[in-house]
């Protein structure tokens, strides 16, 4: 961590500030015809919260009809969808519809648009010092998109499916349960959405790479460059180079339902498994694209309230870009039981284990940035030490399924489940919630309370742990994914991760209480709130910085660091 | 005013170089159809099997070790076919050239044209199993009711011997799903 800005800049942009408040867009022109990267930051947060609301009231009615053996709800959802009278079959296609809304919402509404276009959009054109994004109003089609592709989603669950209503086939839409086995619009909604939702990702990444390379202040190098950034460089290039990939097989999808190509149907020389060769080449891309960011906002929010720059500075920053690239090359270890061969599962088990290498250099760089330092347990700090421990034991677990011969037994079982849930439900979204209370008084300008911050954080880490810990057992019991119903065996770890979903259900209304309360009665927050340890741009800022910043773009030296 | 408009073509510059990215591996999303089809066409990967031709195949010397062959037979779900082989095994000397026969039959009242998808198990074979004549090779219509004798000939290479991981195997199933062919 290499930039220390503290004595230039400040006063200038208050300056301005004051002549900036005077030409504010109206309402509508600002919030709906943006180009501000700020304003855009904070549409993508709102869009964010509204998604993940929805995709987590999902969640809890999977987990209430798992609460016990037997089928209980889906009766009763069905008929909140509009099925008056719903069939057995019915109400197990509305159980598919929720898990594939599920994984949609989250991977492409609630995670990838706030950690990369609600914080990347706020804070990487500060962090680098330039006045705004490259591409102003492309930024701008970004955001809009992403909306346009989460309501062809919604849509898709109130138009005709096959069985019933909606998409039911999974976040991975896999042919040929996704072309003829899916008969009606559902689908091509669903699809549809991911066109969308890709596009406008690709653009957002075209966005930042171009930001991140031309537009740095005087003396930021790419070797300054605060963490976060180089963590949103990484993901973008990622984006860029899998998105396409996805795009080009649910292409490939849309025609085999519609067109009568047979790119996935062996009927006319097709190959299923293509597809999910195709699919993974993006997927496995995908999941860093979500995690990375947030070890950027971790490595931020560890080395200020360490008041110490981060341990290791460019063995962080290669660390990611050695996770980007090996992450292309081990897709097939979603596909163990596939089929491949012994010497493939070898390669594939071999290429994973790697990534735990620079995974490790992380974890154990963090460790180090905390070790001899200043510590201050502020509400950010908590939440970052939370995401280190939770993402630590979904990278463990991430190991023992790496092995081709271990998936063979826990393959769609909970224990993959309970994974990837803690890598991305506890570890991208701790490191969203880290993201929120480091920053919310910057993008706000009031004051959040750190009681109901920490009560935020134990409350939800306490619920977390309770859901998808005790999965592990159901996995290794032998509890497939991806189904309402299980025999009474394993009735008595899910109704513990029952109850874990209530309470972390409590913790987000201590959340918006504290947000309600930030709004209301918050202390007015200063420029440089978290002190000393706080040394990147934006902390020359005020908060709220003004609406256009850096117009003198501030000039980064040498002296004190390293 | 050349000092404004250099950096808005830098970016201009920087983003379509992004753009290209982008478009290229968009490209190779679509490119993976065929290329996925030669990868496995060349290296046997997933067992499929090789095509030769009369000629390559009057090359190959019959090598000292012999081999079975089982066959298998399947047909897609919708598929209104009868399809069986003719023969539980077969046993050879590795090189020599095998005639085998499958039985198709047309339960529908409908002529139904069908093609048939095959690999061999264990896959590793894949590359050493050649086929010089195969029904699958062509799509095939039944009329309703008519059933016929499908031929496939082939040999196992001798190279398979040369293969640490591949010369022990004693027994190869060859197998066939077919399907109603799509129009």
């Amino acid at each position: 961590m290499a930039t220390t800005a503290d004595h230039f800049q400040a006063h200038d942009d208050g300056a301005h500030a004051h002549d900036d408040h005077d030409h504010l867009p109206g309402f509508f022109a600002r919030w709906f015809m943006s180009t501000n990267h700020k304003d855009i930051g904070t549409l993508y947060l709102i869009f964010a919260i509204i998604a993940g609301i929805i995709g987590g009231a999902f969640s809890g009615m999977m987990r209430f009809e798992l609460a016990e053996p037997g089928i209980q709800y889906l009766d009763m959802f069905a008929k909140w969808f509009g099925n008056p009278n719903p069939s057995f079959d019915q109400q197990l296609h509305l159980w598919n519809v929720l898990i594939t809304a599920h994984g949609l919402i989250m991977v492409f509404f609630l995670v990838m648009p706030a950690i990369i276009g609600g914080f990347g959009n706020w804070f990487i054109p500060i962090m680098i010092g330039a006045p705004d994004m490259a591409f102003p109003r492309m930024n701008n089609i970004s955001f809009w998109l992403t909306v346009a592709g989460f309501v062809s989603l919604l849509c898709s669950a109130f138009v005709p499916g096959g069985v019933a209503n909606g998409a039911g086939v999974g976040w991975t839409a896999y042919a040929p349960l996704s072309t003829y086995g899916s008969t009606g619009p559902a689908m091509d909604f669903a699809i549809f959405s991911l066109h969308l939702a890709g596009a406008a990702s690709i653009m957002g990444a075209i966005n930042f790479i171009t930001t991140i390379f031309n537009m740095r202040a005087p003396g930021m190098t790419l070797h300054k460059m605060p963490l976060f950034v180089w963590s949103v460089l990484v993901t973008a290039f990622l984006l860029l180079l899998a998105l396409p990939v996805l795009a080009a097989a649910i292409t490939m999808l849309i025609t085999d339902r519609n067109f009568g190509t047979t790119f996935f149907d062996p009927s006319g020389g097709g190959d299923p498994i293509l597809y999910q060769h195709l699919f993974w080449f993006f997927g496995h891309p995908e999941v860093y694209i979500m995690i990375l960011p947030a070890f950027g906002i971790i490595s931020q929010i560890v080395s200020t309230f360490s008041k110490k720059p981060v341990f290791g500075y460019l063995g962080m920053a290669y660390a990611m870009v050695a996770i980007g690239v090996v992450g292309f090359v081990v897709w097939a270890h979603h596909m163990y039981t596939s089929g491949l061969s012994v010497n493939t599962k070898m390669y594939f088990t071999a290429a994973t284990m790697v990534i735990a290498v620079p995974t490790g250099v992380k974890i154990f760089s963090w460790i180090a940035t905390m070790w001899g330092g200043s510590l201050e347990f502020k509400s950010p700090m908590v939440w970052a030490l939370g995401f280190i421990f939770l993402f630590t034991v979904g990278g463990v677990t991430g190991v023992v399924l790496a092995n081709g011969g271990v998936d063979d037994v826990l393959h769609d079982t909970y224990y993959v489940v309970a994974h990837f849930h803690y890598v991305l439900s506890l570890g991208a979204v701790t490191g969203l919630f880290a993201g929120f209370y480091y920053w919310f008084p910057k993008m706000s300008g009031r004051m959040h309370s750190e009681f109901l911050s920490h009560l935020h954080f134990w409350v939800f880490f306490v619920g977390v742990n309770l859901i998808f810990f005790p999965q592990h057992f159901l996995g290794l019991q032998g509890m497939p994914r991806r189904y309402p119903d299980y025999t009474p065996a394993y009735e008595y770890w899910n109704a513990i991760s029952t109850l874990g979903y209530k309470i972390m259900a409590a913790s987000l209304v201590i959340w918006f209480i504290n947000i309600i309360y930030a709004f209301t009665a918050g202390k007015k927050a200063p420029a440089n709130y978290w002190g000393e340890g706080a040394t990147t741009l934006e902390w020359t800022l005020s908060s709220p910085p003004p609406f256009h910043q850096f117009e003198t773009l501030p000039v980064i030296d040498d002296k004190g660091h390293h | 005013m050349l000092a404004d408009a250099l950096p808005r073509n830098r970016n201009a510059r920087t983003g379509l170089i992004a753009l290209g990215g982008a478009l290229a591996m968009l490209g190779l999303g679509f490119a993976s159809v065929p290329l996925y089809r030669l990868f496995c066409q060349v290296t046997g990967f997933g067992g499929t099997t090789m095509k030769v031709s009369e000629a390559q195949a009057s090359t190959v010397k019959v090598a000292a070790g012999s081999i079975s062959v089982r066959f298998d037979a399947n047909v897609d779900r919708g598929m209104p076919w009868k399809f069986a082989p003719q023969q539980v095994t077969q046993e050879m000397r590795i090189g020599t050239r095998k005639m085998a026969f499958y039985k198709a039959e047309n339960l529908s009242d409908k002529p139904v044209t069908g093609v048939a998808s095959f690999n061999v198990e264990p896959e590793y074979v894949g590359k050493y199993f050649n086929k010089i004549q195969c029904f699958c090779f062509e799509r095939q219509t039944l009329q309703p009711g008519q059933s016929i004798d499908m031929p496939v000939i082939y040999y196992v290479d001798p190279k398979i011997l040369d293969d640490p991981e591949a010369k022990n195997v004693e027994q190869i199933t060859l197998s066939y799903t077919f399907h109603v062919a799509a129009e």
